[in-house]
């Protein structure tokens, strides 16, 4: 790289680190999708919908995910709700 | 009882044909008897990137069904008498592949051959399945880019759920990445995700790495494997491939950006 292009470049982020970290966290999300019971896509569909009987939430306000501490299987169920107005 | 290897991706048009026709083409030079089948039913391919289009006669799916014999249906290379193709079908029936069918061919060539390579076709449907289901080995074929990088990903959690071994409870795939199309001087200005990138986001044994090449689309127009262009930088990334996947320590090459000689330099811009 030239010296002109050193310093353009500094400070701005170049597209492949944008493509990496994009990548980076889709990938993990579809694996752990992928590594999950196969339930897990309908268990959240549901939970969402019995969420929505009460509260306003998006497709994306829940997450459902299972993880392993120890020997314990940990079913972990995250609920952003809307802030209230 | 050969080895089988399929060459495979998700994402179309990143190099599996020229990848496998190169690899089957090198594995033959060092002297195993390599065979090349092309999965892609009703897209035939293989045959015109190795330049035997002209001598298809019958084809795997007419081994399968039996209207054939292999001996009739393989087509032995003329360059190199180790080598053999076995053409898709241009039927559109793209259920003429049956499991239990390239089960019984594979088996049959196994006695016969050191090395099968299983072209799959892009995708994951019904002929890319069948393509990875016999494999011991399989060389995931990936552009630094990100569709290419995702669909390679996706890939890798088929071949360990859909596959013989994974069914039978047999040892893994073993699964190694090869980059393709891949441009240092890009890379070098931040333009394309490096080799240390799509390692680190793929996390899989990184076989060979070939440069982006006019050699390869001259290759392909002439119906030459792109191995045998030894000036080109390309086939020599494919010979590299070829022996590391025999098991030799070879450093990867073509990574970085060619420097420029005198005149380049005084006439940078």
């Amino acid at each position: 790289m030239n010296l002109l292009g050193y310093f353009k470049n500094k400070n701005k982020k170049t597209s492949a680190s944008v493509a990496k970290e994009r990548l980076q966290i889709l990938v993990a999300h579809e694996r752990a999708a992928r590594n999950g019971p196969s339930y897990l896509p309908q268990l959240q569909m549901e939970l969402l919908d019995v969420v929505r009987k009460y509260v306003k939430v998006d497709q994306e306000a829940i997450t459902v995910s299972v993880g392993q501490e120890g020997n314990q299987e940990i079913l972990e169920l995250n609920v952003t709700l809307p802030e209230s107005e | 009882m050969a080895r089988i290897m399929v060459v495979t991706s998700g994402k179309g048009g990143v190099g599996k044909t020229t990848t496998a026709a190169a690899f089957g083409m090198g594995l033959a030079l060092r002297g195993y008897k390599t065979a090349v089948i092309d999965f892609d039913v009703g897209l035939r391919n293989l045959d015109l990137i190795m330049g035997c289009e002209r001598r298809v006669v019958y084809d795997f799916v007419n081994v399968i069904s039996g209207d054939a014999n292999l001996n009739q249906a393989l087509i032995r290379d003329k360059r190199c008498h180790q080598l053999y193709v076995l053409p898709a079908s241009q039927t559109k029936d793209k259920e003429a592949l049956t499991l239990e069918g390239v089960g019984r061919v594979l088996e049959a060539m196994g006695k016969d051959f050191d090395y099968i390579l299983c072209d799959s076709p892009a995708g994951i449907e019904h002929g890319a399945n069948m393509a990875m289901y016999y494999a011991d080995d399989a060389l995931v074929v990936t552009n630094p880019e990100v569709s290419s990088v995702r669909d390679s990903d996706r890939m890798l959690g088929i071949l360990s759920s859909k596959s013989r071994r994974a069914e039978n409870g047999d040892e893994p795939i073993r699964e190694f990445l090869l980059l393709t199309r891949y441009n240092p001087v890009r890379v070098a200005s931040g333009d394309m995700l490096s080799v240390e990138d799509v390692q680190e986001i793929l996390a899989l044994e990184l076989l060979g790495v070939i440069p982006e090449s006019e050699a390869v689309l001259n290759a392909s127009n002439s119906g030459v494997p792109v191995i045998l262009d030894e000036t080109s930088h390309a086939g020599q990334a494919y010979a590299d491939l070829v022996s590391r996947y025999l098991g030799e320590d070879l450093p990867h090459r073509f990574l970085d950006v060619p420097k420029k000689g005198l005149f380049g330099r005084l006439f940078k811009g």
